[in-house]
């Protein structure tokens, strides 16, 4: 990578700019994958991809650090923060009386999403765990490179 | 029942919580714990004082697999139940002043607490599974406890001994259990109960006893398992204290009794437990004497007396149970006093060996008076708990029941195992506190309240229990051993039996065992002699059987893991191919129906075109960066076949997935070495022809499975009832978090994992400034 770095801002204006519009696109696409998974394709595995993929694309046009300076905490951090998601949706109908991960659902559907239940909740969860798992991978050996 | 369980276990992990420095006064108080818990077992005890009643709790756990989490108090666990709460409150009040100097004594309650929870959960489950779980928890628990001073390298060994036997002890108990829940098909001992015959008459009972035996022998250190059980003494002492007294060693012991009314009725059954058992016994018994460490000593009369226990169930009448019950409950009380006694002796002159101690009565009377009174128990001298218990253990030896030969075998090696456990007794409690105090010794510190009062305590009840065996024997000991013998018994213990046999023996036993005190003197040579017998011992054999292993699995290792991936990968491939192109050809009948094949459309074509040129460049191109944007190709046009057929879930996920692989490529490849040519032309055709047959092979077996008729049930129910029950119109996504959403969960957790491992891997090496170039 040293060897063109005098050429890399000239190189990189039209990735740049486009990176700068794509990336608030791409995450919007992926959330809207995660939410419209239970009805058609997508899903928080998917949605979680593209995501991850956003920022990585990000990293390309401007520099893994930089990526990493969008994060008010480290990417690391959605792991933990998604497994305990996904635990919670599990554990919710525990709380209402039925066995674990039995899926619960609001009565009335909410605009856009549709039924609300605790299996997207589940879905959120494993979105959170994907960006988490492929940035911390991905960041961690681009920092060592 | 569950909730003082739990709540056991919660407290455990609070006490980390309690940091030595500022809460060092707290640890005195925790023994309230076990004594709440001892006085809440002790409420129950008017309901299962009478004959074979029990006490009921019902939890559910895992009801489809017949799995729960029911608890049952019935005189059996009730006398066990009672001795780990009640000799463990004792432990907790001695524990915290024998370490107080230790800055990890909140690590060590923690370990304590989740010991105790463990025993009680194996004492009380009702169900095989929970027995089980609670069972190898007793083992992990215990592995921490006789591990607790991590420094020093022989604590670690012998922990790690006691777990690698005692958990693969458990393991075997569990294939037991798996095939008594297969038999009977039921997991619950209280419905095993209620049907006695359909195991012993099944052809698999050999099978489900042996493995029994597995587990409780090496639980509770039978020949010839028994030489873990000396290594754990490198434990602190409260926690020997425990764990030969109430608590581990006796589990193995619990698990025959509680198995004795469904599994006895064989004569293999009894046989194994009285041969196990008596060899134990006697080999423990001699062995014992030859030491000069006091904890040496005791840890082999706790190998014998389990034996005793375990031969007594094996004789398995009436008598013998009801004096196993007995035995048990003797054999805790005063190994608990003798052991404390050691710690308080270690605290004070820093040294166990008897050949040293002598004359400590007049610096810690009280003491002396608890050791003497445990010593006269373990004896089984009259007015002590323990005479009650030899006389019955003589009474049934000396029984009408077998022929004349045998009652003399028997009958000489219990004598033979009594005497020279009196002896042991004596050098244990009585040696160290008379005769004249060495220099020494003068200025030694009288123990504290808190060390002395527990073994007085233990001792009181011995003497009490001795003189009044009214108290134990109809509430306790009878209740227990109705539950082992299966029907209500209605014996009694009682002071005077009348000039008989038995006493004879019990007055040879004691004259021969005090003749045996005065001759046989601790010392080094005689400490020596047991060390020619270790080249014969279990141990040995088992190391060295271990160190076979131990090299071939290097050998194997480095055979197969030569750190050369090409290699894993071609050795992968050729097995697969071997294998089940073996398989393939040899015994399924190849058809190939090229009639339901659909037309090959044009847009496919291109796509297929498209992957013959990358899979070309790949093979081809003499740059890294083009062969891995080859094989993004490639994997795209597989997305492009999944788009055509109607599958977008995948094809999103496999387009987001080859891009990151890419992705991930680019990043290391600046890593790696210039592009260098590994192979010549020789291995570049054996690759080829490897390739090629694997890549015909799978495509005959998908050709295969396309005319095999499927079993479309699975799938039909999921696309029938993903709406109706999971609101769901997308199957796949509706399979994956609802359906079968905890393999979802289980498999983000192992993303996890290898997000944290090339984390830690990668952030190690740089932080050990070994980044590599």
């Amino acid at each position: 990578m040293e060897r063109n770095r005098n050429n890399e801002k000239l190189d990189k204006t039209i990735l740049r700019t486009s990176t700068n519009y794509l990336l608030p696109l791409l995450i919007l696409f992926s959330i809207f994958l995660l939410i419209r998974g239970h009805y058609l394709p997508g899903g928080g595995f998917v949605g979680g991809l593209i995501a991850s993929i956003a920022f990585v694309l990000h990293s390309f046009a401007y520099s893994p650090t930089q990526t990493l300076r969008m994060f008010s905490i480290k990417p690391f951090f959605l792991i933990p923060t998604g497994l305990l998601v996904s635990f919670l949706s599990g554990l919710l109908p525990v709380v209402l009386g039925k066995s674990f991960m039995t899926g619960v659902w609001f009565a009335e559907s909410v605009v856009v999403i549709g039924a609300f239940g605790s299996a997207l909740l589940f879905d959120v969860g494993v979105y959170m765990v994907v960006v988490g798992v492929v940035l911390t991978i991905l960041f961690t050996i681009s920092e060592n490179t | 029942m569950l909730l003082p369980i739990i709540f056991t276990f919660l407290l455990a992990f609070v006490m980390l919580l309690l940091k030595p420095q500022k809460m060092a006064r707290f640890f005195k108080f925790i023994s309230v714990i076990p004594l709440l818990l001892f006085l809440y077992l002790l409420s129950y005890l008017p309901a299962v004082h009478y004959g074979a009643k029990s006490v009921f709790f019902k939890n559910e756990w895992i009801p489809s697999l017949g799995i729960s989490l029911d608890f049952k108090i019935d005189g059996l666990s009730m006398l066990f139940s009672l001795m780990i709460t009640g000799i463990g409150t004792l432990i907790y009040l001695y524990a915290a002043e024998y370490l107080k100097k230790d800055e990890n004594i909140h690590r060590f309650y923690c370990y304590l607490t989740l010991f105790m929870g463990a025993m009680l959960g194996v004492v009380l489950s009702d169900n095989l599974i929970t027995l089980f779980v609670f069972w190898e928890l007793t083992s992990i628990s215990s592995y921490f406890l006789i591990g607790y001073n991590t420094t020093e390298e022989d604590s670690r060994k012998s922990a790690l001994w006691a777990l690698s036997l005692t958990g693969l002890g458990g393991f075997f108990m569990l294939a037991s259990f798996s095939l008594i829940g297969m038999v009977s098909g039921t997991y619950s001992i209280n419905e095993l109960l209620t049907q006695p015959g359909i195991l012993v008459n099944n052809e698999f009972y050999y099978i489900i006893i042996s493995l029994l035996f597995a587990g409780a022998f090496t639980k509770s250190a039978q020949f010839p398992f028994h030489f873990w059980l000396p290594g754990a003494m490198k434990a602190p002492t409260p926690v020997s204290a425990y764990l030969h007294s109430a608590t581990m060693v006796k589990a193995g012991i619990y698990l025959l009794a509680r198995f004795s009314p469904i599994l006895s009725g064989d004569e293999v059954w009894n046989y194994t437990l009285m041969i196990v058992g008596g060899i134990t016994m006697v080999i423990g018994a001699l062995l014992s004497i030859f030491h000069k460490d006091m904890k040496g000593l005791l840890a082999y009369t706790t190998i014998s007396a389990l034996g005793i226990i375990v031969f007594l169930l094996g004789i398995g009448t009436e008598t013998a149970y009801y004096a196993a019950c007995t035995f048990i409950l003797v054999h805790a009380l005063y190994k608990a006093t003798l052991f404390l006694i050691t710690g308080i002796v270690d605290h004070a002159t820093h040294t166990r060996d008897l050949s040293v101690l002598r004359g400590l009565g007049k610096v810690m009377p009280l003491v002396a008076i608890a050791a003497f009174i445990a010593a006269l128990s373990s004896a089984g001298i009259p007015l002590t708990f323990g005479f009650l218990s030899k006389e019955l253990f003589y009474g049934i030896t000396t029984g009408t029941i077998w022929t004349q030969e045998s009652v003399f075998i028997l009958t000489g090696i219990v004598l033979l195992t009594n005497v020279f456990l009196t002896s042991a007794g004596f050098l244990a409690g009585i040696r160290p506190f008379f005769g004249k105090l060495p220099q020494e010794f003068k200025k030694i510190q009288k123990p504290n309240i808190f060390l002395w009062l527990p073994p007085v305590v233990l001792s009181f009840f011995t003497l009490l229990f001795g003189v009044l065996p009214v108290i134990v024997d109809q509430t306790v000991i009878n209740a227990a051993s109705s539950a082992v013998f299966g029907k209500s018994t209605d014996m009694y213990l009682s002071l005077w039996h009348g000039f008989n046999i038995v006493l004879l023996l019990s007055i040879i036993t004691i004259v021969l065992g005090i003749v045996l005190y005065f001759t046989i003197k601790p010392s080094n040579k005689n400490e020596g002699r047991l060390k020619g017998l270790d080249d014969f011992s279990p141990q040995t054999i088992i190391t060295n059987i271990a160190l076979g292993i131990r090299l071939f699995a290097f050998k194997y290792t480095r055979f197969f893991h030569n750190g050369y991936l090409r290699i894993y990968i071609l050795i992968i491939i050729l097995f697969f191919t071997g294998i089940v192109g073996y398989k393939l050809f040899a015994d399924v009948p190849l058809r190939v129906n090229t009639e339901g094949l659909s037309e090959f459309r044009i847009y496919e074509f291109i796509v297929f075109v498209i992957t013959m040129i990358a899979i070309y460049i790949i093979t081809n191109t003499s740059s890294r960066l083009t062969s891995i944007a080859a094989l993004g190709v490639v994997g795209y046009s597989i997305c492009l076949i999944f788009v055509f057929y109607g599958a977008p879930d995948l094809a999103m996920t496999q387009f987001a997935i080859d891009t990151l692989t890419v992705v991930l490529f680019v990043l290391v490849l600046f890593k790696l070495p210039p592009f260098l040519k590994f192979s010549n032309s020789k291995i570049q055709f054996r690759d080829g022809i490897i390739s090629i047959s694997f890549g015909i092979l799978i495509s005959l077996i998908t050709l295969q499975a396309l005319v095999s008729p499927a079993d479309k049930s699975v799938s039909k129910f999921y696309a029938d009832n993903a709406y109706v029950m999971a609101k769901g119109k997308n199957v796949v996504n509706v399979i994956l978090v609802d359906f079968r959403g905890f393999d979802t969960m289980i498999e983000t957790i192992v993303l996890s994992i290898a997000a944290i491992g090339v984390y830690s891997i990668l952030k190690y090496k740089t932080q050990d400034g070994e980044k590599s170039e």
